[in-house]
């Protein structure tokens, strides 16, 4: 993960859904921009892997929009983020590397899932407001798939994972 | 968009349609993020802000935004936004650079522009080295840093560059580090928010000539102390510390370069005796 994450205290489904929305978004800009730096490297099936990622967490923050509406979304949400810190879920821009290769990506993916999926469980262990409970066991069930979801794909990739060579690396002295 | 209206900009209003292009890894993506997060939390229409830069990765930034941009000449960054605010001084100027372009070839508008102290927020983009033209020594590059390009390393003292500012007037100092995207962001908005100059530093590890910094997001931390208005205290603070102090760590209460108004020429004579000698 990039930086810190602040322990933060959720009162009602609104607060839940501008968190949620905040962390997803977070997520999408940051996959999005991983896998612009993977097309620039021509490595195309590392930009499919990390725009499908980013299309995931899309559809995940557009669902949570719904849920809340829009108005229930911009009335809650902080001007940066919605920590004082990091989202949970952020995966961390320079874990990436221009040798990268599908199962590093995955496990930079799992990472934040599981990040993701321990604020969850936390904040519903807490949670005492019957309504929150219910979606922060909602949001649990979700990244808990996501988690199973980036594991199944490891394994899909796991062989032949080792780093291409590349005989003229940017480092080399001409 | 008019600034009479509400806004409720989001980061992505300040990007630009051109892709980032860095080393995958580079901190300066980061950056960006807190750049277009700061901008957002700003709530200023794009046509309100102006970013500036000079030369090296750093410098690509005003590429990646929606804003006004300038890609300056190398080193050159700061008078160019310089000159921007004092003209426009209703814009929002932000100058972009790195520890080469701000530090080596433009050290001298750096101290300059504290002195100065015009409205405007100086960001310098620091990773020990010159990147763009494959790893040579920078200003802030440690002496005993040994390549092929620096055998044995240089053995010269870095630059310290919030103590320089401090010394030659900076109005506001920061520190921050790339990897803490939300904190950087805070850090910028209250930068801007701060009258004069406002200086700036973020940590930005180089992962192509510098993979040893990829350890500075376990090096930094928060600055164990509250920001101070007193210049012989941050003086104090910023000579001991190791460079890995996080946070606001001066704020200064100079008030920032105004113009003064130029007279209205109505008798060329009268003009010229002026410069008589």
């Amino acid at each position: 993960m990039s930086g810190p994450v602040d322990a933060v205290k959720v009162s009602s489904p609104a607060e839940l859904y501008a968190l949620a929305y905040e962390i997803e978004t977070d997520a999408v800009e940051r996959y999005k921009l991983l896998a612009d730096q993977m097309q620039a490297h021509n490595n195309s099936e590392l930009n499919r892997i990390f725009l499908d990622l980013a299309r995931a967490e899309g559809i995940h923050a557009a669902e949570i929009q719904r849920m809340a509406g829009e108005r229930g979304l911009d009335a809650q949400r902080a001007p940066i983020g919605a920590w004082r810190t990091e989202s949970p879920e952020a995966v961390d821009l320079a874990a990436a590397h221009y040798l990268l290769t599908p199962v590093e990506a995955l496990q930079m993916a799992l990472a934040g899932e599981e990040r993701a999926l321990a604020f969850y469980t936390g904040l519903a262990a807490e949670a005492t407001d019957p309504a929150v409970k219910k979606l922060l066991k909602e949001f649990v069930a979700e990244e808990t798939e996501h988690v199973e979801l980036c594991h199944r794909l490891i394994r899909r990739y796991s062989t032949g994972s080792e780093h291409p060579e590349d005989l003229d690396p940017p480092w080399a002295v001409d | 968009m008019s600034a009479t209206v509400p806004l409720a900009c989001k980061p992505g209003d300040y990007k630009s349609d051109t892709k980032p292009i860095w080393c995958p890894g580079c901190g300066d993506y980061h950056v960006l993020l807190s750049i277009t997060r700061a901008f957002a939390a700003l709530n200023l229409p794009p046509e309100q802000l102006a970013v500036v830069s000079g030369i090296g990765c750093s410098s690509r930034i005003p590429a990646y935004t929606s804003c006004y941009g300038f890609h300056g000449v190398h080193g050159r960054s700061l008078a160019v936004g310089a000159g921007l605010k004092v003209a426009r001084p209703d814009m929002t100027v932000v100058v972009a650079s790195g520890d080469g372009d701000g530090y080596s070839i433009g050290g001298n508008h750096f101290m300059h522009a504290c002195r100065r102290n015009v409205d405007l927020t100086y960001i310098v983009m620091d990773n020990h080295i010159y990147g763009m033209t494959k790893g040579q020594p920078s200003p802030t590059t440690e002496p005993d840093f040994d390549t092929a390009l620096s055998p044995g390393g240089t053995g010269l003292r870095p630059f310290n560059p919030l103590v320089i500012a401090l010394a030659s007037g900076a109005n506001f100092i920061a520190r921050a580090f790339s990897g803490h995207v939300n904190e950087t962001a805070k850090i910028i908005v209250e930068a801007v928010h701060h009258p004069g100059f406002s200086f700036v530093e973020i940590l930005s590890p180089c992962v192509t000539y510098r993979p040893d910094q990829r350890a500075w997001k376990d090096c930094v931390r928060s600055a164990p102390v509250e920001p101070t208005d007193d210049a012989a205290r941050a003086a104090r603070r910023l000579m001991t510390d190791d460079g890995f102090n996080l946070g606001v760590l001066y704020r200064g209460d100079r008030w920032p370069y105004q113009p003064r108004a130029a007279a209205t020429v109505t008798d060329l004579a009268e003009f010229e005796k002026g410069f008589e000698i």
